[in-house]
């Protein structure tokens, strides 16, 4: 393993902003892994770490090619991270709207560029991503349709769901879609939950990362097969949305199977206690988002189910 | 209840409140429809003393609006009103996702439900200040696809220069895009910096607009202004950027708007801890200083100036 600065740039006040990165295996450029670029990815911070951790292990028992290269950068932005501060802590700017960068342009397009600069290239890309609304996902890997995208090798990674979707204009500036304009094969990586550490879903969001490595021979690691992914189109997922804004009361928890009717959460009056609503699956299915703050808007996204057809 | 004031958008909250997005309606309705906007970003606030103005000076002549004129203070109130750009608890630039949709988050059904409101109108008004970190001239900003059929109403609003910028994909997501691509004019004004009002800058832009009601016919009393400022137009020459070289704290010394020569130092970049000149940061261009840093703390990067150079293009 070969650790590399990948940017080190002068803060006014703070100590340097460093980008680090963690090279393993050989010199062709194979697979980029890319951590948070938001200061409240904490779970994928983690899962970067373990990725880390595990291909150091790996390394020392000879199971990481020679000849193909796996580059790690755990995280884009450690100054969001330390504040607390989900955007760019300075000017609230998201690095992931800045793609493909411009080394002489606002700090965020000159941390994309040195991103970019360094992950541009490599046959596969993988980011550890969270959503823009607040809530948990089932463990799955998303696919951007833009042409160039391979859906199919996503299924190496064993995670039990593929979910494809179509770019929206803002796509156009992130990491992903601007990684497979310029020849990668890029997947964003759901690990569940964003701000809160959930160990078992980090550890099949991991363990997916090695299963992917293993499958296109990058590493030779002792690992479960893992799952026939079910590959489906974003818009296939049902949402249930809140009626009525209040206390929001889940009873069920991401990834668990509901029948049609089931009841997945009670919406409460803040004051009264009393049921303001019911929110009941659409579908049989299974539970893919869940909202998880206490207090819901009304008319908010509260789960998004993924059907069962027979 | 003001007869004038009508609640577009309503949206419960959790804890027993509303959120509502209001306007003000002043006319007859018979006539052309316009309507001025701000607020879309909650820490730009040079709008509110234009929507104030407006409001004030049309609700006192009401019998010569001949038409309708809407004042919209808020598009999103719940940032404007919590010192927040974006929209509070979803931390998203709501000019990032117009045109919403009805049956989306709810965030995107009230971007959706001011949309639908404000298509059909013969002209929008949508008033920005920059943000906190940059302070602008008074300008229009109107896209390369736009700039034919907008160009002739943005001079008449009293501003100092149009900048008609390039077509992006990732502002196909704003309110003006989505109206413009309905068909319903939409101009978009930046002018001074965030967090602050500068009175100077409202009064001649409330001059402009009622230029703009004059001039479609929706006004019909005085004081209409003699004239009005004749904007540099960004097609007739060039816009350099100029960002910082390092990280620390920006003393101007160029004056906001004025006319600077190649090699007149614009600012110096300090360090307040060694006492040391970072950098003497020098306009490489001649021309107008029309976007200067207003706020001291930047980044290698940050943005600190932008000057216009007429008769100069690039190649």
């Amino acid at each position: 393993m070969e650790r590399i600065e990948i940017l080190r740039m002068k803060s006014p006040f703070r100590d340097d902003f460093v980008i680090h990165g963690f090279h393993f295996g050989g010199p062709k450029k194979t697979v980029a892994i890319v951590g948070p670029m938001r200061g409240d990815e904490a779970q994928q911070l983690f899962v970067a770490s373990q990725i880390v951790k595990n291909l150091t292990h790996l390394e020392r028992q000879g199971r990481v090619s020679n000849e193909l290269g796996i580059l790690v950068i755990p995280t884009v932005n450690s100054f969001s991270l330390n504040v607390h501060k989900r955007f760019w802590a300075m000017d609230n700017t998201d690095i992931n709207r800045m793609f493909p960068g411009y080394d002489q342009g606002e700090t965020t397009q000159r941390i994309a560029a040195a991103l970019f600069e360094a992950v541009k290239g490599y046959a596969w890309g993988v980011q550890l991503a969270s959503y823009y609304l607040s809530g948990n996902f089932t463990p799955h890997v998303r696919v951007m349709r833009t042409g160039y995208e391979d859906a199919a090798a996503a299924e190496a990674f064993g995670l039990p769901y593929v979910c494809r979707y179509d770019p929206a204009p803002f796509d156009t500036v992130v990491l992903n879609y601007n990684w497979q304009i310029f020849g990668t094969r890029a997947y964003s990586l759901y690990s569940g939950s964003t701000d809160v550490l959930s160990h078992d879903m980090a550890k099949l969001s991991w363990q997916a990362v090695i299963r992917f490595l293993n499958s296109i021979k990058a590493v030779s690691a002792p690992l479960h097969p893992g799952s026939r992914s079910l590959v489906f189109a974003a818009d296939e997922l049902q949402t249930v949305t809140s009626q009525q804004a209040g206390v929001l009361y889940n009873r069920v928890a991401v990834g668990q199977y509901v029948r049609k009717d089931d009841q997945l959460a009670t919406i409460l009056d803040p004051f009264t206690g009393e049921q303001l609503q019911s929110l009941t699956s659409p579908a049989d299915g299974v539970v893919f988002f869940a909202h998880t703050k206490p207090l819901v808007h009304q008319h908010s996204r509260a789960f998004q189910i993924l059907p069962f057809h027979s | 209840m003001d007869p004038y004031v009508k609640t577009v958008v309503s949206e419960e909250l959790p804890v027993a409140e509303e959120l509502k997005i209001k306007k003000l309606v002043v006319g007859s309705g018979d006539g052309p429809r316009v309507c001025i906007i701000t607020g879309i970003h909650g820490d730009e606030l040079e709008g509110q003393y234009v929507c104030f103005e407006m409001a004030r000076r049309l609700r006192a002549s009401p019998e010569a609006v001949k038409g309708t004129v809407e004042i919209w203070p808020a598009i999103n109130p719940l940032g404007v009103d919590s010192v927040c750009r974006g929209i509070p608890t979803f931390d998203l630039d709501m000019n990032r996702i117009f045109p919403g949709s009805y049956d989306g988050h709810m965030v995107e059904r009230v971007a959706n439900q001011v949309v639908d409101d404000l298509a059909g109108a013969d002209m929008v008004v949508d008033i920005h200040s920059s943000n906190v970190f940059l302070y602008e001239m008074p300008q229009a900003r109107i896209s390369q696809m736009t700039a034919q059929r907008l160009m002739p109403f943005a001079k008449l609003l009293n501003l100092d220069f149009i900048w008609v910028h390039e077509a992006a994909t990732v502002l196909q997501s704003t309110i003006a895009h989505s109206l413009n691509s309905l068909g319903t004019p939409t101009l978009v004004v930046e002018m001074g910096i965030g967090m602050r009002i500068t009175q100077e800058y409202g009064d001649r832009l409330v001059a402009g607009l009622f230029n703009l009601l004059a001039k479609m016919g929706v006004w019909g009393a005085i004081p209409v202004p003699a004239s009005v400022s004749s904007p540099l137009v960004s097609t007739d020459g060039e816009v350099t950027m100029i960002n910082s070289p390092f990280s620390g704290v920006v003393v101007n010394t160029a004056p906001h708007s004025s006319w600077v020569k190649p090699g007149a130092v614009l600012c110096q970049v300090v360090s307040p801890l060694t006492g040391d000149v970072l950098a003497d940061v020098k306009s490489p261009v001649e021309g107008l200083l029309f976007t200067q840093r207003g706020y001291p703390v930047v980044y290698e990067g940050s943005l600190i100036a932008r000057i216009f150079s007429p008769n100069r293009k690039s190649n």
